[in-house]
């Protein structure tokens, strides 16, 4: 039910041909609610049979001698309650937004994506293997980038889109690179072969210590660019560029976590190495102490609360790398369900802090911290401009990854247009004449 | 068993049809009669893919006008070429379906249909000799185009006669071993620099990139994208070269892929950025073919229709942004989305489709190309992932340079006409219907890997090579995406 919307609305965009508001928002509304009708109906399936664990085979997608493709739905007690948070919130969201985006030029393109997106998070949810699951996984990089870059006469949201998918990118290559990695040493993607049929989180796969830290960690810098994790963690704050419901739903509830939802999948590869554990503690607790200074210097409410929930990732992510299980998805599924509601009150803060300080009659107290005042000035002013600064984590990206990258291939380009221009005795780009904003459609035409 | 020649019928209606066009003096009746006689053609290579089809063997055609030489059958159709000469007409068809007005006096399309029928000639051709001739011929139409346009053609000329030459003096060479016997690498090196050439495999790419300068949008497209050089490499190089060359051409097709993958990101011109976008893709059709193993083969199969399709479908909806827009400058933002939405959809899909998002055609196709590349080169094969994801990023930077960032006035309406809006909209369904059922098309690109390789094994007499990789020690069963 979930592709349905996206079918629909997205015929309409290619044909020029939009639905109306009311329909728009009915489809997206019927299609959640019947999807979370049919995940509640799971749910007690399970808790009254006492299924901890079943797969649906969809059919296969391909098949050939030398190579399957099946879909295959996984359903057990990490999915089905990601299932159900993904379609409660995106239900919320999506309400939400038919009033908030009401008469927005792009509406029905926010529908679009926000189906799709709703479409990959359901697939995730359920994959019952790493093709599946990569699939999903897509779908929301992809919506999420365009959302971010949803008021595209803008500059600033599509520069902060293209960083938000380049990283995505760089998630999806790691994802699919241990995917086929795992494919070399077990033969198949499967989950259910990998972990076990039994309840989830499942028994550890047979490999060896060393293989599992080099799959681990491929797994680890997916869910990092996935989640914000450092070094990435400087898209979070740009993606608050998008309009408020999709921040909410997407940088605040689900599309952050999906990085932990990743780790708590395959939470019984990272058992057999005990290195990839304390790598991943290491990594949760120092996103979250760079997310809580960062906090603390925001000068606006979006961005400040997507660093709060990063910190709050950060810890999820150690709590899993601890060994905890059901804890890291209890507070995953929490955290969610508040921040959603914190960033649907973003735009009313103001007012809402106006109508506290009538009710009391004075202003409200500030929050300055007493604790920060032991640490010596110096210090706190050091602390001050890393967290401003965001821990440099993007200068250093920029200037010590992207910079030298695009360089060699500037320098490339140039050796290239030496090359044709001597052949050709002259100079030989036309393309050096093209002016950057042409002004000829009307002689075109 | 009489069988109608329908090949032969395509490319003699396309050559009445070029030599109808160069007779009009219309340019708005020379674009309808192309559209007619390019939907002919391209009914007529359906046909023949479904008479294939249903015979399921290769079928040499006896009956048409075109199909002797020397007394024996040349056009024929097989697993290989079958899905490749509807996948030429119908490039050629939409091409001429969105040619706007504003495009029509520039572009040659008595020289177009020229050269669509000996694209067709050549992908129903295996014979080396008539295969070797066909491949020169198809040289010259860009060149006559660039003369008579007054641009450079210098390098266009350098690179393409370096290409037949070595082509000619390869394929002497080549047909100089004896059978049973692997040649070696400096017997086959002619023919390797000739199909690298023509397939634009960095470092001799430079004419594709001048070509795309000076030539219009739609010739250089129709030149590279139905990629001939992919077509020479299986029939002239794949069964007289031993692995180890094989496995040459496929590293030096990755690090080439890895470099027009990070050009692509560089460009400030949106040609220049569909050229090495292409050029990235391309070579990894080559990595995937000259792979050697039947799961690397498949995949490079897979992705040489899907990315025809995608690549096509990209570089058509550049060449319809130019004709209202001009030369399509990457340095500043274009704001052009208001004014062509479903253009912009287009580029999008089109664009992720070609990169191998899921649900579109290229993703199976680009998946197993993964897996055969990995399987092939343990640890260099991952840099397939990563040209993937640089594609990407190239695709969204474009698509985001061209469609948002600003807005963008003018005083006339900028959106599709109907012509158009059919083009994109048969491109969405073949895209999607490709991605989301795609069993078909891969069990036919399998179906012709396994013949391939089968014919090289009996070529070489040995055991065939299909089943070479299943005894490799880095994979000890065959591939299960799922399950075993």
């Amino acid at each position: 039910m979930s592709a349905l919307p996206v079918v629909v609305l997205g015929a309409c965009l290619l044909v020029e041909r939009p639905l109306s508001e009311p329909a728009t928002s009915r489809t997206v509304g019927w299609s959640l609610g019947f999807g979370l009708l049919a995940a509640l109906g799971v749910c007690v399936l399970m808790l009254v049979q006492g299924t901890a664990h079943f797969t649906v085979l969809l059919g296969e997608w391909i098949s050939v001698p030398a190579f399957h493709f099946s879909l295959k739905l996984l359903f057990d007690w990490l999915s089905v309650p990601f299932l159900m948070l993904s379609l409660v919130l995106c239900g919320t969201i999506g309400r939400f937004a038919q009033r908030y985006m009401h008469r927005e030029p792009g509406f029905h393109r926010f529908y679009v994506l926000f189906a799709i997106f709703t479409l990959g998070m359901t697939v995730t949810s359920l994959a019952g293997n790493s093709e599946t699951l990569f699939t999903g996984w897509e779908m929301v990089g992809l919506s999420s980038a365009l959302l971010v870059s949803f008021f595209q006469e803008r500059m600033s949201p599509v520069r902060n889109g293209l960083r938000v998918w380049s990283v995505y990118r760089i998630s999806d290559a790691a994802l699919l690179i241990a995917a086929v990695a795992l494919h070399g040493m077990r033969g198949h993607g499967d989950f259910d072969e990998l972990f076990g049929v039994g309840p989830w989180p499942g028994s550890p796969p047979a490999l060896t210590a060393m293989q599992a830290l080099v799959v681990g960690l491929l797994l680890l810098t997916a869910a990092a660019g996935k989640s914000a994790l450092i070094p990435f963690s400087g898209w979070l704050p740009r993606a608050m560029e998008g309009p408020t419901p999709s921040s909410a739903i997407f940088y605040g509830a689900l599309s952050v976590h999906l990085g932990a939802f990743l780790l708590l999948r395959v939470s019984p590869l990272l058992t057999l190495s005990t290195t990839l554990c304390v790598i991943i503690v290491l990594w949760g607790l120092s996103t979250a102490g760079l997310a809580a200074l960062a906090a603390r210097t925001q000068s606006d409410i979006k961005s400040a609360l997507s660093f709060a929930s990063l910190t709050q990732v950060g810890l999820i992510v150690a709590e899993i790398g601890c060994g905890l299980r059901w804890i890291p998805l209890i507070h995953l599924i929490g955290h969610a369900c508040l921040r959603t509601l914190q960033f649907v009150r973003a735009p009313t803060l103001l007012q809402d802090y106006r109508a506290m300080e009538d009710a009391i009659g004075r202003g409200l107290a500030s929050a300055n911290s007493s604790q920060s005042s032991i640490l010596p000035v110096g210090l706190r002013r050091l602390f001050y401009r890393i967290a401003h600064e965001r821990g440099y984590l993007d200068a250093m990206l920029n200037d010590r990854l992207v910079a030298p990258f695009l360089g060699l291939f500037r320098l490339f380009d140039r050796l290239e247009r030496r090359w044709t221009d001597w052949l050709s005795g002259q100079a030989s780009r036309e393309s050096d004449q093209v002016k950057s904003h042409s002004e000829l459609t009307e002689e075109l035409l | 068993m009489f069988h109608f020649p329908w090949i032969s019928a395509a490319i003699v209606v396309v050559l009445a049809g070029s030599a109808w066009a160069s007779r009009q003096r219309r340019a708005e009746t020379v674009c309808k009669g192309c559209i007619l006689v390019s939907a002919v053609a391209l009914f007529c290579s359906l046909m023949a893919w479904w008479e294939f089809s249903f015979n399921g063997n290769i079928q040499a055609e006896t009956g048409g006008p075109l199909a002797q030489w020397r007394g024996s059958g040349v056009l024929e159709m097989d697993g290989l070429s079958a899905p490749l000469i509807p996948l030429a007409a119908l490039l050629y068809l939409l091409t001429f379906t969105v040619t706007l007005r504003t495009k029509l006096r520039r572009f040659s399309f008595t020289w177009a249909l020229i050269s669509e029928a000996i694209l067709l000639a050549t992908f129903a051709t295996s014979s080396v000799w008539p295969l070797v001739t066909l491949l020169v011929v198809g040289t010259i139409p860009p060149y006559l185009e660039l003369r008579a346009r007054h641009k450079l053609t210098r390098v266009y000329v350098l690179y393409m006669t370096a290409f037949a030459a070595l082509l000619i003096v390869g394929c002497a060479m080549a047909n100089t071993g004896h059978h049973n016997e692997p040649l070696s690498g400096w017997f086959l090196a002619p023919l390797m620099l000739a199909i690298l050439i023509r397939g634009g495999v960095a470092p001799l790419h430079s004419w594709v990139a001048d070509l795309f300068e000076h030539a219009t949008f739609g010739t250089s497209l129709l030149f590279v994208a139905p990629m001939v050089g992919a077509y020479a490499a299986v029939r002239l190089l794949l069964p007289v070269a031993p692995d180890s060359v094989l496995q040459g051409i496929g590293i030096v097709s990755l690090g080439s892929a890895f470099y027009a993958a990070g050009m692509a990101l560089i460009q400030k011109e949106a040609r220049r950025f569909f050229c090495y976008l292409f050029l990235s893709h391309s070579s990894l059709v080559f990595l995937g073919l000259e792979s050697s193993s039947l799961l690397g083969l498949t995949g490079g199969l897979c992705v040489w229709l899907s990315i025809g399709l995608a690549l096509s479908g990209l570089g058509l909806t550049l060449r319809s942004l130019e004709s209202r827009h001009g030369r399509l400058s990457l340095v500043r933002h274009q704001g052009l989305y208001d004014h062509t939405p479903a253009l912009a959809i287009c580029f999008l899909l089109t664009g992720l489709a070609s990169v191998g998002f899921p649900c579109t055609f290229g993703f199976i196709g680009m998946e197993m190309l993964v897996d055969g590349a990995v399987h092939t080169y343990p640890y260099v094969g991952v840099i397939v992932v990563v040209v993937a994801a640089l594609n990407g990023i190239a695709v969204i930077q474009t698509y985001f340079r061209l469609f948002t960032g600003c807005q963008y006035h003018s005083t006339v309406p900028l959106g599709m006409g109907i012509r158009e809006r059919w083009a994109v909209l048969g491109l969405a369904v073949l895209i999607f219907a490709g991605g989301l059922f795609p069993q078909w098309s891969v069990a036919s690109r399998y179906q012709a890997a396994e013949s391939l390789l089968n014919a090289r094994a009996a070529e070489f007499g040995s055991p065939a090579p299909v089943h070479a990789w299943f005894a490799s020690p880095v994979l000890e069963a065959p591939l299960d995406r799922s399950r075993d």
